[in-house]
C-alpha cells in the first residue's frame, strides 16, 4: 500500500503548522452542523458536541497507543474552549481527514513520527477558541448584550455587569453556528501563564479501563456469530502460493472457509484455535522467487560495509552545507569510524489483528491502527472498495511503535471479509507471525568521518548511511518528490543542532526485497548512537573534554547546552562512583525535543555483559502538555532503548530466525535500570515525546563502557564479546 | 462440556478439550480483559488465577480446569477497586495497557501470600510478565503503594 503525503519534507510540514493548515479543521462547519442537526447536542465545529446535559464530547484525532494523546489532544480544545474537564467525554474520531487530519502528514489521519502533539497543538486550540467564541456569541445574543461584555468560566458564559450566567449545556439547547464562524490566528491563543489544563498533569482518562480489563483493543472486538481467521503467509516477503492443498484443513471441526490471498492462504473458522488447526493442515507450494531470498544478515553486512567505504558512490546527498569532503581532506587531523545496526522488530504485545465486515459493497473496520489512512488505502487500493463505502473504527492499540503505521493487517481483514461477506471476521496474527512477518527497522552501516584543525576544532563532518529504503515503499510520493530522500532512515543525522562548519549527509539506499519500516525513533536509534560516540572519539583526538567539545558545537543553541548541564547535575556527574562503575553522556535533538542522558554502567569482564544501573535525563520539549506523561514517555523510550542494546532480528535467506519472546528477548523487570527524568518547562512550542528518550541510551551507555574498558562499541546490538578481558 | 467456576459463577465450555483456556475465557465467555500475547507462556499477558494461583491461560488446556475456580481481571474485585487497581491508577502505570491485566493478576497473587514484599521479591515474582512500554518501575511503585495500603487496613 502506498501513502500519499501532500507535504514532503519535514521542513515543509513544520512551516504549514498553524497557518494554512487551520482551514483543514474548519472547512466544513455548516455541513457538520447539519450532520449533527437531528441530535440534541450542539456542534460549534467538527471537533466538539455540547450536550444539553452539559457534557461535552471532544474527538481524539489520533490513536491511543500508550503515548497519552487520547487525553492530551482533547485537553487542547478544553483549554481554549474553557470546558469543565470533569464533564468532558472523549471519543475516537471517525475517519474524516477533512476535519481530523494531521497537517504534519499532509492532512492525513496517521499517528507516528512524534507528530501528534506537534501537528494538532495549534489547530485544536484554535478549534477550541472558535467553540468558545460561538458559545459566547449565542449567550450574548440571547441576553441582548455585546459578546465583548461576556466572559467564560469552565463550561459556562457569564455576563458580569448583570450577574447572569448560562452553562454551555443551556446554551446548546438554542445555539446556532453562525453562517461565517469566527476564525482566529495563533497569535490570539492564550499565553502559557493562563493555562488551566495544559501543563497541569490531568490524569489520563482511559487508565481506569486499563486496570479493570474493560479497555477494548482491536483483538477484543466481538460480535455474535463472528468468525476468526489466521493467515499462512509466504515464507519469504514477495512470494505467493502456487498450489494449495486444503482438503485436510477443511476437515478440521469449526473450519468454514479457506481463502486464497495474493501473499498467502487464510483459514476462517468459528474459533481462533480451530483456524490455527486448519492452517496447520494446509499444504502449500510457494513461488520461491523473491529477491529477499538472498537477504542473509551475515552476508549483507560486509556488502554494506564495502559500499559505505566506496566514497566515489555518493548515493543521494541528503543534506549538506559548505564542503565537508574538502574541509576534511585539508584538516590537520582526521577521524573515521564505522557503525552497524541490525534489523529489529517492534514486538507490540498485542499481535497484529484487524476485524472487518462486508455488507454488499460496503466495508466496516475495527482496527488497532496508527493509520486510519493506511486502513482506508488497504480498502480502496487493496480490496477495491469505493471511498464512500468505507467506515473505520479505531480501537485502543496494544502498542504501536511504528508497526501499526503499516496496513498489512487491514489488508488481511479486507480481503478475507470480502470473501466471506455478511459476517464480521477477526484476523489474528500469532506471535510467531508477528515476529516472522514483521516489517523491521532497516539494517544499517554508517561511516562517519570528521576533520579537526590544529586547535582541535571540528571543521567538517561527513556522514554516510547505507540501508534499505523505508519511504520508497511506505510513502512513494513523498520519496519521489523529495528526490529520493528517506526521511526516517536518516532521522537524527539531518538538521543537526550541533554546528558543523562543513557538513555532508549521504544516503546510500539498498533494495534487497525486505520490507523495512519505521520503529520507535527509527533512524535516531542508530544515527545518534554513531554520532554521540563518535563525538567522544573526536574530543579525545582533539585532546578536549567530551562535554566541553559538545558545548562548543552547541554554542549557538542554549537549549541544547541547558539539557546537558541539567542531566549532568541530576546525575551528580562529578561524584565518585563505586569501583567498576562509570558514567556516560549523550545528547539528542530530534522531533523538536532536546534531551541529554547520563548512564551509570558496569561491565562484567568475564562475560562481556553490560549492566545499565541508572539513567538520568533532562528533557526540554517546550510546552509540556502533561509533564508527568512526558516523563512517562521519556522513561518508556529509555527502557526500550536499553532493550535495544541487545535486540536483533537475524535473517537467513529472507527468513527471520527469531519467532517469539524466548528467542527475541525484550527487556524484563529484573533488567530495568533506575530512571530519573527532569522535564524543563518552557514556552517553546511543544516537541514530540514518544521517541525522544531512546536515541541517547545506546551512546550514553557505550561512552561509559569506553571509560571502563577502553573499548569503543560500534555495533547495535552491542558486540559484548569485545568486552571480555 | 467442561464445567468450572469463573469469577464466582458457574461456567462451561463446549470447545475441544485441548483448547487453551485463554480463548475459552476471551471468546466463549466474553471476558476479554485477559490478553493474548505469545501463546507459549513467555509474556504473562494471559495470566489468570486457578484456585488462587497465577497460571498462563494460553498454555492451559480447558480440560485442566474442570471443576476448578478461575479468576480473571474482571473478577479480581467487585468494582475494579482492588488495592492494586487503585494503586495502578494512582501511579498512572498503564501506557498502552495491554499487559496490565496480566501484571495486576500476577501482582495480586504475590500480595495474597506476602503482604510486605521487598523490591527484590517484587521483581523476582514479576519478571515473567513483559511490558513492551517499559512501565516496570511504575509497576513496582504501584505494588509498593498497594502493599502500603494493605498495611494500613
Amino acid at each position: 500500500m502506498n501513502f500519499e503525503f501532500r507535504h514532503l519534507s519535514r521542513r515543509a510540514f513544520l512551516v504549514s503548522t498553524g497557518t494554512v493548515a487551520v482551514a483543514i479543521g474548519f472547512g466544513t462547519l455548516l455541513n457538520v452542523r447539519k450532520a449533527f442537526g437531528q441530535a440534541t447536542p450542539f456542534s460549534p465545529n467538527g471537533w466538539v458536541r455540547v450536550g444539553t446535559d452539559n457534557f461535552v464530547t471532544v474527538y481524539a484525532p489520533a490513536c491511543e497507543m500508550g503515548q497519552g494523546v487520547f487525553t492530551a489532544m482533547p485537553l487542547l480544545i478544553a483549554e481554549e474552549m474553557d470546558l469543565d474537564w470533569s464533564q468532558v467525554r472523549i471519543e475516537q474520531a471517525p475517519y474524516n481527514p477533512k476535519v481530523f487530519g494531521n497537517p504534519l502528514f499532509g492532512g492525513n489521519m496517521l499517528a507516528g513520527a512524534s507528530r501528534t502533539t506537534r501537528g494538532y497543538y495549534t489547530i485544536m486550540r484554535l478549534a477550541g477558541m472558535q467553540g468558545r467564541a460561538i458559545m459566547v456569541d449565542n449567550a450574548a445574543r440571547k441576553w441582548g448584550v455585546a459578546a465583548s461584555e461576556c466572559a467564560t468560566e469552565p463550561s459556562a458564559v457569564v455576563h458580569k455587569a448583570s450577574g447572569r450566567r448560562m452553562t454551555y449545556g443551556e446554551i446548546a439547547a438554542f445555539a446556532e453556528v453562525p453562517a461565517s464562524p469566527p476564525n482566529f490566528t495563533p497569535q490570539q491563543l492564550k499565553p502559557m501563564k493562563e493555562f488551566r489544563l495544559i501543563g497541569k498533569d490531568v490524569a489520563r482518562v482511559e487508565v481506569p479501563d486499563k486496570v479493570s480489563g474493560r479497555a477494548r483493543y482491536g483483538i477484543d472486538v466481538r460480535f455474535p456469530g463472528m468468525l476468526y481467521a489466521t493467515v499462512l503467509r509466504a515464507p519469504v516477503n514477495g512470494e505467493r502460493a502456487l498450489k494449495v492443498e486444503d482438503v485436510d484443513a477443511k476437515k478440521v471441526p469449526g473450519v468454514r472457509h479457506v481463502v486464497p490471498l495474493p501473499y498467502g492462504v487464510a483459514v476462517v473458522a468459528d474459533t481462533y484455535p480451530a483456524a490455527q488447526k486448519g492452517r496447520q493442515a494446509l499444504k502449500v507450494e510457494w513461488s520461491q522467487a523473491s529477491k529477499a531470498r538472498s537477504y542473509t544478515t551475515d552476508k549483507v553486512i560486509p556488502e554494506y560495509v564495502q559500499r559505505v567505504r566506496n566514497l566515489d558512490d555518493k548515493g543521494t546527498v541528503y543534506e549538506a552545507h559548505g564542503d565537508a569532503r574538502d574541509a576534511i581532506a585539508k584538516a590537520a587531523k582526521r577521524v573515521t569510524a564505522e557503525y552497524t545496526s541490525l534489523n529489529v522488530t517492534h514486538a507490540t504485545l498485542e499481535p497484529q489483528n484487524c476485524t472487518a465486515r462486508v455488507d454488499g459493497d460496503a466495508i466496516e473496520f475495527w482496527a488497532p491502527t496508527q493509520s486510519p489512512f493506511g486502513v482506508f488505502l488497504a480498502a480502496v487500493k487493496g480490496a477495491g472498495f469505493k471511498p464512500e463505502n468505507i467506515k473505520i473504527n479505531v480501537t485502543f492499540l496494544g502498542g504501536g511503535f511504528g508497526r501499526r503505521a503499516e496496513n498489512d493487517y487491514a489488508l488481511d481483514a479486507a480481503l478475507i471479509a470480502k470473501a466471506v461477506p455478511g459476517v464480521a471476521v477477526k484476523t489474528i496474527w500469532s506471535r510467531e507471525d508477528d515476529t516472522r512477518y514483521t516489517k523491521p527497522r532497516p539494517l544499517t552501516v554508517q561511516r562517519l568521518e570528521a576533520g579537526l584543525d590544529a586547535q582541535g576544532n571540528l571543521v567538517g563532518l561527513h556522514t554516510r548511511i547505507v540501508g534499505e529504503s523505508i519511504y520508497r515503499r511506505f510513502a512513494p510520493p513523498a520519496f519521489n518528490a523529495s528526490g529520493g530522500k528517506d526521511l526516517p532512515l536518516c532521522e537524527g543525522a539531518y538538521e543537526p543542532t550541533y554546528h558543523y562548519p562543513n557538513f555532508a549527509l549521504e544516503q546510500l539506499l539498498e533494495a534487497r526485497g525486505v520490507d523495512v519500516a519505521v520503529w520507535r525513533s527509527v533512524g535516531g536509534g542508530y544515527t545518534k548512537f554513531a554520532l554521540e560516540t563518535f563525538v567522544e572519539e573526536l574530543a579525545a583526538a582533539a585532546g578536549k573534554d567530551p562535554v566541553e567539545f559538545r558545548m562548543k558545537l552547541l554554542e549557538k543553541d542554549p537549549r541544547g547546552q541547558a539539557v546537558i548541564r541539567e542531566a549532568m547535575a541530576l546525575a551528580g556527574w562529578e561524584r565518585k562512583r563505586p569501583a567498576g562503575r562509570a558514567l556516560g553522556l549523550a545528547y539528542s535533538d530530534i522531533w523538536e525535543t532536546y534531551i541529554a542522558m547520563v548512564a551509570e554502567v558496569s561491565v562484567d569482564r568475564k562475560t562481556g555483559k553490560v549492566n545499565v544501573h541508572e539513567l538520568w535525563s533532562a528533557v526540554d520539549t517546550g510546552v509540556a502538555l502533561q509533564p508527568a506523561n512526558v516523563r512517562a514517555q521519556i522513561e518508556s523510550a529509555a527502557v526500550w532503548g536499553v532493550s535495544a542494546l541487545r535486540e536483533k532480528l537475524v535473517y537467513k535467506e529472507g527468513v527471520p530466525q527469531q519467532t517469539n519472546f524466548h528467542d527475541y528477548p525484550v527487556l524484563r523487570m529484573n533488567e530495568v535500570p533506575k530512571i530519573t527524568t527532569k522535564v524543563i518547562v518552557s514556552d517553546n512550542k511543544p516537541g514530540g515525546i514518544g521517541e525522544a528518550g531512546l536515541p541517547p541510551v545506546a551512546p550514553a551507555v557505550a561512552n561509559a563502557v569506553f571509560k571502563l574498558t577502553g573499548k569503543r562499541l560500534r555495533d547495535l546490538p552491542f558486540k559484548t564479546e569485545l568486552l571480555k578481558a | 462440556m467442561i464445567k468450572f467456576v469463573v469469577n464466582g459463577k458457574e461456567a462451561w465450555s463446549e470447545q475441544p478439550a485441548d483448547t487453551p483456556l485463554l480463548w475459552v475465557v476471551r471468546d466463549e465467555l466474553g471476558l476479554t480483559g485477559t490478553k493474548f500475547g505469545c501463546g507459549m507462556a513467555q509474556c504473562g499477558a494471559c495470566t489468570v488465577h486457578l484456585n488462587g494461583q497465577p497460571i498462563r491461560s494460553c498454555v492451559t488446556p480447558v480440560s485442566a480446569v474442570a471443576g476448578k475456580r478461575i479468576t480473571t481481571i474482571e473478577g479480581l474485585s467487585q468494582a475494579a477497586d482492588h488495592p492494586l487497581q487503585q494503586a495502578w491508577i494512582a501511579e498512572q502505570v498503564p501506557q498502552c495497557g495491554y499487559c496490565q491485566s496480566g501484571q495486576i493478576m500476577t501482582a495480586a497473587a504475590l500480595l495474597a501470600k506476602n503482604k510486605k514484599p521487598t523490591r527484590e521479591q517484587i521483581v523476582e515474582h514479576m519478571k515473567g510478565n513483559l511490558c513492551r512500554c517499559g512501565t516496570y518501575n511504575q509497576i513496582v511503585a504501584a505494588i509498593q503503594r498497594a502493599a502500603g495500603e494493605l498495611q494500613k487496613a
